[in-house]
């Protein structure tokens, strides 16, 4: 079953937190997608820190504008898909992103469609 | 007519633990079941007889229910053969293997499963519920909208979205591992709380006591400590609200109006119920610190266990509030300390407690908390600053009978004038 972790990023919250906690960010994403890359359960994973575009189709012309279409102030900052067993397994894997602790993880089971 | 009866009596009491195995017979999927379950009902009578009722009509059941649900399964997939149509990526409807008769042991298993499913935080507060009366209780849909105050359809649709949760994001049909086992187990006994809350003191419409809604908490209480023996969080809860349970005839007039619990008929209290909560109150305390649930059994306990209101000790009563804030901070809690410090120590000292509250602001919108003052004053002999509470806790309480219970006190104030 596979699931998309959808990673919330807040800036303040981060921003607020101790040295030490900010520091170990890197290393705790290193962490967590290392374990999940290796045991198998990770099945993409990745983040965007700039160079988004929205396009927008409207009476047959493309509209294209620079960054992502809603402004707020929590932003998606990366994500996780993972294949997991059920939603309990998919929490625990949730929880240990460090995002979790500076903004939220939303879990999205996904229904997947062939690709060809 | 009688064997027709006698079914009946036999699915609902077997209703929740077969739909509970068959939950997990059929890979978590509750629609399912409960499809297969009302066939297998059906079949049962239709062919059923007074001297042809199976003597183990639960394996029967399950049996049939099993059959039914394999049958449906081979006809969606020769159906979806014959369509030629390729397989997607969701999966094709499928049966555990397990030909074994169900035994005692793991459907004593499948209904602790269904407790945590049915009360699993992905859920809304709301649909844990809704799920859990349907399910585990013998209510319908129906009552359990008139229980709530909704309509119907939207109890039924809160439902339907449930099951297409946990089916969609696969949530587990299992009881969690013993680490998070207390964690969820407090997700679970909040919810059956909440349902004896509502039962028990309805925030809103006519009637105080909604009977139904309390008697299925008190039983999800029975089913959590028969399941959880070593657990002592269960025996909390449940001797709590056996013992609040217990005042229900005292605890409103043939009319309908509130009676005190200082003027209540103790004659009219259920001894054996009583009794029972008395004894899992001590399983509770035994053993460790105890929970909040416990403590506020503890406190039940003081008031069930003496004959009359005036040998309350109440002093006890004041530190065992005292240990539950601790336990479980809230503005209510202190409230309540305030009126057992009240009784103990005198008016004054429970006003103080009360003014400190007032300026705190949390409970500005709260009917009890004036009502509490205007009861003190008017035992200080304060009565014109007694009726402006009385007054202010009648414009916020917002159940029929309490108000009525306000008017008639404020009534009684001004027949003192």
């Amino acid at each position: 079953m596979q699931y998309l972790l959808l990673i919330y990023n807040d800036d303040a919250k981060m921003a607020a937190a101790a040295k030490a906690e900010q520091e170990a960010v890197g290393k705790d994403y290193r962490e967590v997608t290392g374990s999940l890359i290796q045991n198998g359960q990770m099945r993409a994973t990745g983040t965007w820190p700039s160079g988004i575009t929205t396009v927008r189709v409207s009476d047959g012309k493309t509209l294209t504008t620079d960054g992502p279409f809603a402004e707020a102030r929590e932003a998606v900052g990366g994500f996780c898909l993972i294949d997991v067993a059920d939603l309990d397994a998919a929490v625990k894997i949730a929880e240990r992103i460090p995002g979790a602790k500076f903004g939220r993880v939303e879990i999205r089971p996904v229904t997947a469609y062939p690709a060809k | 007519m009688e064997a027709a009866s006698t079914i009946e009596r036999i699915f609902q009491q077997e209703r929740a633990r077969i739909l509970a195995t068959l939950i997990r017979l059929l890979g978590g999927d509750f629609g399912r079941a409960e499809d297969a379950l009302a066939s297998a009902m059906e079949a049962g009578l239709r062919q059923w007889r007074a001297d042809t009722i199976p003597s183990n009509p639960r394996a029967w059941l399950i049996r049939a229910a099993r059959n039914k649900a394999i049958d449906d399964a081979r006809r969606a997939r020769r159906a979806e053969q014959r369509a030629q149509q390729l397989e997607l990526a969701s999966d094709p409807v499928r049966l555990p293997d397990e030909e074994t008769e169900p035994e005692d042991l793991a459907m004593l298993d499948d209904r602790l499963r269904l407790i945590f499913t049915c009360c699993h935080p992905a859920l809304s507060l709301d649909a844990q519920v809704a799920l859990s009366l349907r399910t585990l209780g013998g209510l319908g849909t129906d009552e359990i909208a008139r229980a709530f105050l909704v309509p119907v359809a939207t109890m039924a649709q809160r439902l339907v979205r449930a099951k297409q949760k946990i089916k969609v994001a696969r949530i587990p049909f299992a009881v969690p591992a013993e680490a998070e086992l207390d964690a969820r187990l407090a997700a679970v006994l909040a919810v059956v709380y909440l349902v004896f809350n509502e039962g028990y003191a309805a925030t809103s419409g006519e009637a105080l006591v909604r009977r139904d809604l309390a008697s299925e908490a008190i039983r999800l209480g029975r089913l959590l400590v028969e399941l959880l023996p070593e657990r002592r969080a269960p025996k909390g809860l449940l001797a709590l609200m056996l013992l609040h349970d217990s005042r229900r005839d005292a605890r409103a007039t043939e009319a309908g109006d509130l009676v005190l619990l200082e003027d209540q008929d103790r004659n009219r209290w259920d001894r054996a119920q009583i009794q029972e909560g008395l004894t899992l109150v001590d399983a509770a305390l035994t053993g460790g610190a105890p929970d909040a649930y416990a403590v506020q059994a503890a406190i039940a306990a003081l008031h069930a266990r003496e004959p009359s209101a005036a040998a309350t000790d109440w002093a006890q009563i004041a530190a065992l509030y005292a240990i539950l804030h601790d336990l479980a901070p809230s503005p209510v809690v202190r409230l309540n300390h305030a009126v057992a410090v009240a009784h103990a120590e005198g008016p004054e000292a429970g006003l103080r407690l009360l003014d400190a509250l007032d300026a705190e602001g949390t409970l500005r919108d709260y009917h009890l908390l004036p009502a509490v003052r205007a009861d003190l004053l008017r035992r200080l002999g304060r009565r014109e600053e007694a009726a402006a509470a009385y007054r202010r806790a009648r414009e916020l309480a917002g159940n029929t009978t309490e108000q009525r219970f306000l008017d008639a006190r404020l009534a009684e104030l001004a027949a003192h004038d």
